[in-house]
């Protein structure tokens, strides 16, 4: 089974491609260039590489929300036009689980923090069970950090930190949270796609797949004329 | 050209999600179009994020369906043409990225279009006649430009509107008298029961060139005429200010324009975009090009709304004279016309 995964949920846009329990190339980057720009073109260098038929992929996975909604909106068309001209379907990974996935087997309750403005983060609190499956503590949700604080302390377990929000949010952290904590370093700590192509070859296996004409990213937030409209009307 | 040429388009910078599958440039096999017209307007106009999230949800089928409708499959296409810019970023990042991994997965060419030139070559679909060089008055929304057409894919720009584009102008008038969202059409009803003298407005001279536009003025005297009013409580005739503004407007497109013609003379002289479908617009460009001698084209209402047709269209020619994009090819939002 071969699964190509793509992420470009946050500021790292990332690519890879797995066949069975084997990596076959993998193209991550941290950089200021747009995924427009990046994500593609990381593709073709994938394919050129391995010399790879597109057809021979059997699903496409993808970073299926929160995040930055332009990110998610072209990582989500890419999919989507893969998968129709491809006639593949996509698995839809949730960003937070599959960014819990780069510390499989980890013996510490894991919680990745992505940087969702206006002091909010997406994230979601996570642990990996006896068998070594990502067990959902907390399900992936936008909240202030102080919200996502107080879990960890009354969860009162150790814990490990890792996104693109930890920079953001690590004074905070360090001062409010009252349980043993880590941050996981680099190489691990931010999005990448063999992490979520991992959670998908087991959602494929499980048959949670979707077609690539009804996929839609979940951004977990209302757009903000959304979020207005619906004041105005509470308040009349 | 001895085979037939079959592109695919993609469109999606504003409020509609298209596709079309057009054969060399100018015999369109389909044109699907899924407006978001409804959606937006409880807000009173184009909410960009919104749209962006609205055209993920419909691109996929809204292509099937064009492929569909054309009896074609991706197979058969010979390339892939999309909406690089001008016009909102989220929208228009959706049917790039889409487009890309569309022609990406089949081995397909790749061709940018610019979404002013889709609407002028419009006018190719249904005037199989027409041909460069021409003269094309484009407005619409977010746009008011007039061109000259020197040959497939190379345009000189006259004039442009200095403030807000000529719909937008109909888009705000239209809010002012109570009429909501889309304006074009809805003014363009009213002022059928309207007096268009009714109302004394003011056509804005713009400084340096004799072509460029401006309508933020006249938007501005029809905003000041209603204070007015009614701070004497006075009651206003809605119809008799879309009647009165709507003549100001198609009077000064319609007098640049000629003067256009006067200095340069011309084969033809074509509109486009959306404004392009305004009845009266039409009917006063056809007599003033009439009284010069000049052949007058303008798209079908559906060919002047944003549409992937028109895409397809732009996008053979670019096709022919070699221009590929690569897979990094991005959004650009504030794309100039003639740039690459």
């Amino acid at each position: 089974m071969k699964i190509l995964a793509i992420d470009s949920s946050g500021l790292v846009a990332s690519v890879a491609i797995t066949e069975d329990d084997v990596l076959l190339g993998e193209y991550t980057i941290d950089y200021k260039k747009t995924h427009s720009q990046t994500l593609l073109p990381m593709l073709d260098e994938l394919k050129r590489m391995l010399e790879m038929d597109m057809d021979s992929i059997d699903a496409i996975a993808v970073a299926a929300g929160p995040g930055s909604f332009t990110g998610l909106r072209i990582g989500s068309a890419t999919a989507k036009g893969l998968g129709l001209a491809l006639h593949k379907p996509l698995i839809a990974v949730p960003t937070v689980d599959g960014l819990a996935m780069n510390l499989w087997g980890c013996r510490t309750d894991i919680c990745p923090l992505m940087d969702a403005r206006r002091n909010q983060t997406y994230t979601g609190i996570y642990r990996f069970d006896e068998d070594c499956r990502l067990f959902v503590v907390e399900p992936q949700c936008a909240v202030d950090i102080m919200d996502i604080i107080a879990k960890i302390n009354a969860n009162n377990q150790e814990v490990t930190f890792l996104g693109d929000g930890v920079p953001v949010f690590r004074e905070t952290i360090e001062r409010e949270v009252k349980v043993p904590f880590v941050f996981a370093p680099a190489g691990i700590n931010r999005q990448r796609a063999s992490a979520l192509a991992l959670l998908g070859a087991q959602y494929y296996a499980e048959g949670r797949t979707v077609s690539a004409e009804d996929f839609r990213p979940d951004y977990l937030r209302l757009s903000q004329a959304e979020r207005e409209r619906l004041e105005k009307e509470k308040t009349c | 050209m001895d085979r037939e040429i079959k592109i695919l388009a993609i469109e999606s910078s504003c409020d509609e999600t298209a596709a079309a599958v057009v054969v060399n440039g100018r015999d369109v096999r389909s044109n699907i179009i899924s407006t978001q017209i409804p959606l937006h307007t409880l807000y009173g106009g184009v909410v960009p994020e919104i749209a962006s999230r609205k055209h993920v949800e419909r691109i996929n089928q809204v292509i099937e369906e064009a492929l569909k409708e054309a009896g074609e499959t991706l197979e058969q296409m010979d390339a892939i043409a999309v909406t690089y810019g001008p016009g909102l970023v989220g929208p228009l990042l959706v049917g790039v990225a889409e487009a890309k991994a569309i022609a990406f997965a089949k081995d397909l060419p790749l061709i940018g279009v610019h979404h002013i030139e889709g609407h002028i070559s419009a006018n190719y679909i249904e005037n199989k006649e027409l041909k460069p060089p021409f003269l094309c008055l484009v407005v619409s929304g977010g746009h008011t430009h007039l061109v000259r057409v020197t040959d497939y894919g190379k345009y000189e720009i006259l004039g442009r509107t200095v403030d807000d584009a000529a719909g937008e102008a109909f888009d705000k008038v239209a809010r002012a008298i109570g009429l909501g969202y889309p304006g074009g059409p809805k003014v363009e009803k009213a002022a059928l029961e309207g007096d268009a003298y009714a109302i004394d407005l003011p056509k804005a001279k713009v400084g340096d060139s004799a072509y460029d536009f401006s309508f933020s003025g006249l938007k501005s005297a029809v905003l000041n005429y209603i204070n007015g009013a009614q701070m004497k409580g006075e009651e206003i005739n809605a119809n008799d200010i879309a009647a009165s503004f709507q003549r100001v407007v198609v009077e000064v497109l319609t007098e640049h324009a000629m003067l256009a013609v006067d200095e340069f003379g011309c084969n033809a002289f074509a509109i486009a975009g959306g404004v392009a479908s305004n009845g009266a617009l039409r009917e006063a460009m056809k007599k003033a090009c009439e009284k010069k001698g000049v052949p007058f084209y303008h798209p079908s209402p559906i060919l002047c709304t944003d549409n992937a047709a028109m895409i397809g269209a732009a996008g053979y020619y670019e096709f022919v004279a070699g221009r590929r994009d690569g897979w990094d090819l991005n959004a650009v939002p504030n794309l100039r016309l003639g740039d690459r």
